[in-house]
């Protein structure tokens, strides 16, 4: 196996730049696109059941099916990267949604109502008050999108766009393990680092959770 | 819409061909069923044992991190490269993967449940073994399903990629599909494997529903002053930790 790092450094380095954008960009456009939708739900009572719904459909979507049904859809190219980073954010806006509702719905109502006794309007209320208390829950969604996101890029290698999945295909058609073990490794650390990175986070924006005043 | 074409094609919907869209179908129910019986069996003891028992509890906790975390194309590439093609290595694949969201969700159940209705059976003279199959499997039931639930799509999902090492069931529409160049083809599959996926998944936020306990739901309460007791089984989207 050390041989096969040593001999092949530039292309597990390539593979796995690949996979950690391909992971990581719907990460950061799912919390863009499904803070405001969530708010939505809450806010808007009706849409809650809907838009949970929605998402638990297209969550159920397997997701080599999901990146082949793309392309027809939104006229992207088979092979374009694109679709993996729309699908992975499909699913990640999916789970998401339903988090930040859950979360928001969460916040004790006396809470609010002490804020806004105490001047805040609405979206200051929910920035200063609403969102901090449901963070805890919010990153709990999070972590579990992020790490389910590393672990399917893989599968994109079977249309060609897939980071460290290329190295599995590699292994499989040389017969050879090294690369196998080397991209399942790299992939479980990589799911790892960015798991302990949001917990890191949450433990420094929500020190209440730690010091025992949970809200 | 020449995209459609394979799909929609009356030919590939006939029942007595083998490979046909039907018989896909098929062979990926039977592949979803038999990974999730094996897999219950192993995972809802052992989650049972850690819930009821308290031990090893890190086990169940991290189970559900861990299982999330493999990539699932190179589980079934890696066990395939050791074991050799075949139905075996495939389906110790799949279950290794539908194994944590049960034993996660069913270890989750037990420790959800009031303490005071465990105590309330203790009290009522009930054996452990009479606490387990009477107050607390009914009442973890609906977040055990929730776990087979996630299962399932796992599996469903897996085994498409799986048709890449030579599964049947429906991934082969979309592997043969890419190989041939026949994008329709691929299409059908995706659509198909797709609405057999929401359906089960369907089928078991039905049937999730349907198992909540009486007790807990508030069914058996009919007399119109008595308040039904407050859920504490409200399915966790997250694992704690």
């Amino acid at each position: 196996m050390i041989d096969y790092i040593t001999g092949n450094r530039e292309i597990i380095w390539t593979a796995f730049q690949e996979h950690l954008y391909l992971a990581l960009i719907p990460v950061i456009l799912a919390i863009i696109i499904s803070l405001p939708l969530g708010y939505i739900a809450v806010r808007y009572k009706k849409l809650y059941y809907p838009l949970v719904n929605i998402s638990s459909i297209l969550y159920a979507i397997p997701s080599l099916a999901l990146f082949l049904l793309l392309p027809p859809i939104i006229g992207t190219g088979v092979l374009s990267p694109l679709n993996i980073i729309i699908a992975l954010t499909v699913y990640s806006v999916a789970l998401m949604v339903r988090v930040v509702a859950d979360g928001l719905n969460s916040v004790d109502p006396a809470i609010t109502q002490a804020a806004t006794a105490m001047g805040y309007r609405r979206v200051k209320r929910l920035l200063r008050v609403e969102l901090p208390i449901a963070l805890p829950v919010m990153l709990a969604g999070l972590r579990v999108a992020t790490v389910a996101n590393v672990s399917i890029v893989s599968v994109g290698a079977l249309i060609g766009v897939g980071g460290l999945g290329a190295l599995f295909l590699r292994g499989l058609q040389l017969d050879y393990l090294a690369p196998i073990y080397v991209g399942i490794i790299l992939s479980v650390l990589l799911a790892a680092t960015c798991d302990i990175i949001i917990v890191f986070v949450q433990r420094r924006f929500t020190p209440w959770v730690r010091a025992g005043g949970r809200a | 819409m020449d995209y459609l074409e394979y799909l929609l094609d009356p030919e590939h919907w006939d029942l007595a061909v083998n490979g046909n869209i039907p018989s896909l179908v098929l062979e990926h129910l039977y592949y979803t069923v038999l990974t999730l019986i094996i897999a219950s069996l192993i995972a809802i003891p052992v989650g049972l044992y850690i819930g009821h028992t308290g031990k090893f509890s890190f086990v169940a906790i991290n189970a559900g991190n861990a299982g999330r975390s493999l990539p699932t194309l190179g589980l079934i590439i890696l066990l395939v490269t050791v074991i050799g093609f075949g139905l075996l290595p495939v389906v110790i694949a799949l279950v290794i993967l539908a194994i944590p969201p049960i034993l996660t969700s069913t270890y989750a159940g037990l420790r959800a449940i009031n303490p005071a209705s465990v105590d309330a059976a203790k009290g009522m003279g009930m054996r452990p073994i009479e606490i387990l199959f009477r107050v607390e499997i009914p009442i973890a039931l609906p977040l055990i399903l929730s776990g087979l639930r996630s299962a399932t799509l796992q599996v469903v999902s897996t085994a498409t990629v799986a048709s890449y090492v030579g599964l049947g069931g429906l991934g082969r529409l979309l592997v043969d599909g890419l190989a041939l160049n026949q994008y329709d083809r691929v299409i059908a599959g995706a659509v198909v494997v797709a609405l057999l996926a929401i359906i089960l998944d369907l089928i078991a936020s039905g049937l999730q529903r349907l198992v909540v306990s009486p007790g807990v739901s508030g069914r058996a309460l009919t007399r119109t002053s008595n308040k039904p007791p407050s859920s504490s089984v409200e399915p966790a989207s997250a694992t704690a930790g």
